[in-house]
């Protein structure tokens, strides 16, 4: 932030002013950094013991570690596409039905989707995972965690799809009623491919909060991250290394995912204004190829 | 359904639990958030980066890993403390991210003349943003931040489940794995008590929106 509407261009004093503020500012902020570590380090967490598993491939743990913190991402990443595919799908039919439905039953729709917002998703999945099996039906444990998310996301994404073909202009649907297509061709054809377009970006930031949710298959004993963490850290006594790692894989993928869905924003709204349809196909692949 | 019945003063305690964390969460959340916001528009360099840092670190770390790490984390740096405080401080520093967030674009979205009258009579920065943006901001985010607080009273179930005694999560855990009691039963009364919470919620914000929403 060069300029803001906060503060005046600032002349030689206030510069002189906020530069020593800011030295006073960083020394005080890199004071409070280097107590932290330096607490750390006199607790031994900066011992080889404690990293050596993570980072030196001598160590003997190395190989194991990561082979279970790989297949930790695996079993994550797994989660989150079958959840975001499940919720697309049902999602687009909720939204569908939700547009489309005569008054006396609409109401129904929407008090599924407003109830099923209502739900935290790990009491969701902590149902999925409790009352299915009571019910007769056991799978395995990825599954409960995927219908436990899909239940939350699919209503999340019904919005999102709602929102979406709200946006577009009537004259889109107009134009479509006119040349004689029926509702169902009007919706599929016209309305939706050009919702899940101006969707995409809001669709990608969904996906972050899917790739977190998965993290509480750890409820289930579904070994993703925060589950294979707590494994680990029984037997190498880290839990702040391992901690740490963790979260910098998710805030690798995360970051990322927001950083594309920033992307395609920008590359949309540029496309939008000057009108230019090979673009705008070219965004939507690239989004799908990151998003799934 | 019975077991709602059957056990009441369990579901009542539970919910009190929840809505302990939820209220102490909240509080935390809101005056640490508006903080980082401050951060992140102030004109020191150093403010920005920790705001930003934080804001990058804790939106995109799941809730359950940010709890683990506080919980396994402060006691190493000399902070002890009951679960029960490590989660209201995981939730915290989890949804304070959220919150500044949603408080820096209320501040980005108060019309630059507001800002601009005020430096013009003189005002200082901190001035400007305590007495005139941040007061017409704090309107604008009423609706994000109230989503922000839904979210967080939903998320206090994580914070449950993470290992924090008595509270709602706890209690449907309890009463269907040691009690045996049939779980549909059980989790419908988890799930009414926080439907108590956050439809509530939900209806208080539309209508505090609606009393302070600006003719712009």
């Amino acid at each position: 932030m060069t300029s803001s509407v906060l503060y005046d261009a600032p002349g030689p004093v206030t510069r002189r002013r906020t530069m020593i503020s800011s030295v006073v500012a960083g020394a005080i902020v890199l004071v409070v950094i280097a107590l932290v570590l330096v607490q750390l380090a006199g607790q031994g967490q900066f011992s080889a013991e404690r990293w050596g598993p993570l980072l030196n491939p001598a160590n003997s743990s190395f190989a194991p570690v990561w082979e279970l913190l790989g297949r930790a991402l695996v079993a994550t990443l797994v989660a989150a596409g079958l959840t975001l595919v499940f919720s697309l799908v049902i999602g687009t039919a909720l939204a569908v039905t939700r547009v489309t439905a005569a008054r006396w039953y609409r109401w129904l729709v929407v008090t599924v989707i407003e109830f099923l917002r209502g739900v935290p998703v790990v009491i969701a999945i902590f149902f999925a995972a409790r009352v299915l099996p009571e019910a007769g039906l056991t799978l395995p444990t990825l599954w409960y965690l995927v219908i436990g998310l899909t239940a939350y996301n699919c209503v999340v994404i019904a919005e999102i799809v709602r929102a979406g073909i709200a946006s577009l202009p009537r004259g889109q649907s107009e134009a479509a009623y006119s040349l004689g297509l029926r509702r169902s061709q009007v919706l599929g054809s016209i309305l939706l491919p050009q919702a899940f377009r101006v969707m995409l970006p809001a669709l990608i930031s969904q996906m972050v909060v899917i790739v977190k949710d998965t993290s509480l298959g750890f409820i289930i004993s579904y070994e993703e991250f925060v589950r294979t963490a707590n494994i680990i850290i029984q037997n190498l006594h880290n839990p702040i290394q391992i901690y740490t790692v963790v979260a910098l894989i998710f805030i690798l993928i995360n970051y990322s995912l927001g950083r594309l869905a920033e992307a395609v924003e920008r590359r949309l709204s540029r496309s939008r204004t000057t009108a230019a349809p090979p673009a705008a196909a070219g965004a939507v692949d690239t989004g799908a190829a990151g998003g799934g | 359904m019975g077991v709602i019945l059957e056990q009441f003063p369990l579901y009542v305690q539970g919910f009190l639990q929840t809505l302990r964390i939820c209220v102490f969460a909240a509080i935390g959340s809101l005056v640490l958030g508006t903080l980082l916001a401050g951060f992140r528009v102030s004109p020191l360099a150093p403010l920005r980066a920790v705001g930003s840092g934080w804001v990058t670190v804790f939106r995109n770390t799941p809730l359950a890993v940010v709890l683990f790490a506080v919980a396994f984390g402060l006691p190493e740096v000399g902070v002890n403390g009951s679960y029960f405080w490590f989660g209201v401080t995981g939730l915290t520093m989890y949804t304070s991210a959220f919150v500044c967030e949603a408080v820096r674009s209320g501040i980005n979205s108060v019309a630059p003349g507001q800002a601009e009258a005020a430096r013009a009579v003189g005002l200082t920065f901190s001035q400007t943003l305590s007495l005139v943006v941040l007061p017409q901001a704090l309107r604008t985010v009423v609706p994000p931040l109230g989503s922000v607080i839904i979210a967080m009273i939903k998320n206090s179930a994580i914070v449950g489940a993470f290992g924090v005694g008595g509270d709602l999560y706890s209690v449907g855990l309890q009463l269907t794995s040691a009690q045996g009691y049939a779980a549909v039963g059980v989790l419908t009364g988890v799930l009414l008590g926080y439907l108590v919470l956050t439809i509530p919620a939900g209806i208080a914000l539309a209508a505090i929106e609606r009393r302070t929403a600006l003719a712009r």
